[in-house]
């Protein structure tokens, strides 16, 4: 039973977009299509293993949750005029609730349950996308409303890799559906210049979902159910949604990239193993060769853009057989082209490493130290531990120490915390 | 749907630029309303008196106070609204961000809270 209901949770989650993108464009209301998904998914897990599963569950679970939607107007609507009269309210000032209940109740019933899909296929999985990560909403509502309604994620799964506890993400998203309702985000497709502007948002929250559960900041003791998959798949469906957008294309090849060197990104012990030391049999070979793939078809495809860029920078670490054996001059090229592309005092960082692997520690150092003196990345840990790397490079050891100090001062997270006194205590080690 | 743009601005701002600037911005105002009006999304819309002519009146226990100034003394104060009805969020964006204050410190766009009741 528990795996067959297992099967029918990977079900929902796949057709969660299909389902409450289509709610979404006959009903309007993300709450009601939540429940009303909700509602089917009971009956699916009750009937399922009896029936079997239906040749296209989303379908199925589409056409259940429509019915369940329309019930559920139906009861509203019959419940409030009472409700309204059993509470005294007059019309008038405070009369009417502004809730997402009540314009549920105002919500027209459609005339056929069954109408046909009016849009192209998927354009309701898009619509769903850029609803979810409107800017108009904040970055972790966005997040957690991305990964709730297109993601398929429990609301206790997304409280639990994020670490705050359930009722605090179970409030963010209330108040995200209640702005929704309330500022009438609508629910289209942006046009034109906005077009290229929101899918950069939607790209970003990809991204920093991706990069919650590769980066795996604060406390390492709880176990987080697989943000970096779960960024994977959301990037997986926007080359399905928008196959020619380059972007997206160069989000999909840098996140597959990425994550098939998750495994060999932390040792056994937990601590954390930077690039150049790590064991490169561990990394999945069928999965980088997908990836770059996939890069050079967005280079291809055009105009360039930052996720483009990283993501061949990635395909170059990744595809090359040590540090020493990679095409440091290519990859000083493509940081120095996207920081002409997406200027920010991280990538100046990176590029000071990449110049000091081609041209050697006093040269990466030099960028480094410009980068110091900017002020621009100051309070931030990465650069006071890119410093100390290379002053350990050219030997200046009490110097490499002072800044690997600086570091671990700046630093939050408890494995690159671990990885950085590693690192302080071998140049320790080596006797003058 | 309506909203109301609040249209937030540091009096600085404005005393930096010269006469002939300050001609244009109110030009770019004019045509910005004539705008609104023309696609019959303007409902109503002012400018308003510096915050150095607000006046703040409190009711404690039946009694009645008045203190000069704004409710919140900062930099930044409200100088002027509009009240648009529009079809979206999205759209009430785009018509906020042709405000030319909107380039200076922000206008802020909430959404009016429908107060009638359903029939």
């Amino acid at each position: 039973m528990s795996g067959a209901e297992g099967l029918a949770g990977d079900v929902f989650r796949a057709e969660s977009a299909r389902v409450l993108g289509a709610l979404m464009r006959r009903f309007g209301n993300l709450d009601l299509a939540e429940d009303a998904f909700q509602d089917a998914c009971l009956v699916a897990v009750q009937t399922w293993p009896g029936d079997g599963v239906p040749d296209n569950p989303g379908a199925w679970l589409t056409t259940v949750a429509g019915n369940r939607a329309l019930d559920r107007i139906r009861r509203e609507a019959a419940r409030l005029p009472k409700e309204v009269e059993a509470a005294g309210l007059r019309p008038g000032w405070g009369a009417r609730p502004a809730s997402a209940l009540q314009s549920l109740a105002d919500l027209p019933v459609p005339d056929s349950p069954d109408r046909p899909a009016s849009a192209p296929l998927g354009d309701d999985q898009l619509r769903l996308l850029f609803l979810c990560c409107h800017p108009a909403l904040s970055e972790q509502a966005q997040v957690a409303l991305t990964l709730r309604t297109v993601g398929g994620l429990t609301t206790a799964e997304i409280a639990r890799a994020y670490l705050v506890p359930e009722p605090t993400m179970a409030q963010r998203l209330v108040r995200a559906k209640r702005k929704i309702v309330l500022a009438a985000i609508p629910f289209t497709l942006p046009e034109g210049d906005r077009l290229a502007e929101r899918t950069a948002a939607v790209l970003a929250v990809v991204y920093l979902i991706f990069n919650e559960g590769y980066a795996a900041s604060g406390t390492d003791t709880v176990v987080r159910p697989d943000l970096c998959v779960e960024a994977v798949r959301l990037a997986a469906l926007l080359e399905e949604l928008l196959p020619r957008d380059a972007e997206v294309l160069g989000l999909r090849g840098l996140l597959l990239l990425h994550d098939a060197r998750r495994a060999a990104r932390v040792d056994s012990a937990g601590a954390l193993v930077p690039l150049d030391e790590q064991d490169r049999a561990q990394w999945d070979i069928a999965q980088i060769a997908r990836g770059a793939a996939i890069v050079e078809r967005a280079l291809s495809t055009g105009p360039v853009g930052p996720y483009q860029l990283q993501a061949a920078i990635a395909a170059l670490h990744a595809q090359a057989e040590s540090s020493q054996a990679t095409d440091w001059a290519q990859i000083v090229a493509l940081y120095a082209l996207l920081a002409h592309v997406a200027p920010g005092p991280l990538v100046t960082l990176n590029y000071g490493v990449a110049v000091a692997m081609r041209d050697g520690p006093a040269a990466g150092l030099a960028v480094l130290d410009a980068l110091g003196a900017s002020g621009e990345l100051s309070g931030h840990h990465r650069l006071p531990a890119a410093r100390a790397q290379l002053l350990e490079r050219l030997g200046r050891r009490s110097e490499a120490v002072a800044a690997y100090d600086e570091a671990l001062r700046q630093v939050d997270s408890t494995r690159e915390l671990a990885y950085l006194q590693a690192r302080r205590a071998r140049v320790l080690a080596v006797s003058p | 749907m309506r909203y109301m743009l609040l249209i937030h601005t540091n009096p600085a701002n404005w005393t930096t630029l010269s006469e002939a600037e300050t001609g244009a911005m109110f030009a770019e105002y004019g045509a910005f309303t004539q705008a609104i009006v023309e696609s019959g999304e303007f409902v109503c819309g002012d400018p308003l008196q510096g915050p150095e002519t607000a006046t703040v009146v409190r009711v404690r226990d039946g009694a009645r106070s008045t203190t000069d100034g704004p409710f919140v003394e900062t930099k930044e104060h409200l100088a002027g609204y509009y009240v648009v009805d529009c079809a979206s969020l999205d759209r009430a964006l785009e018509i906020a961000a042709q405000i030319p204050d909107a380039r200076f410190a922000g206008v802020e766009v909430r959404p009016l809270a429908d107060m009638t009741m359903p029939s």
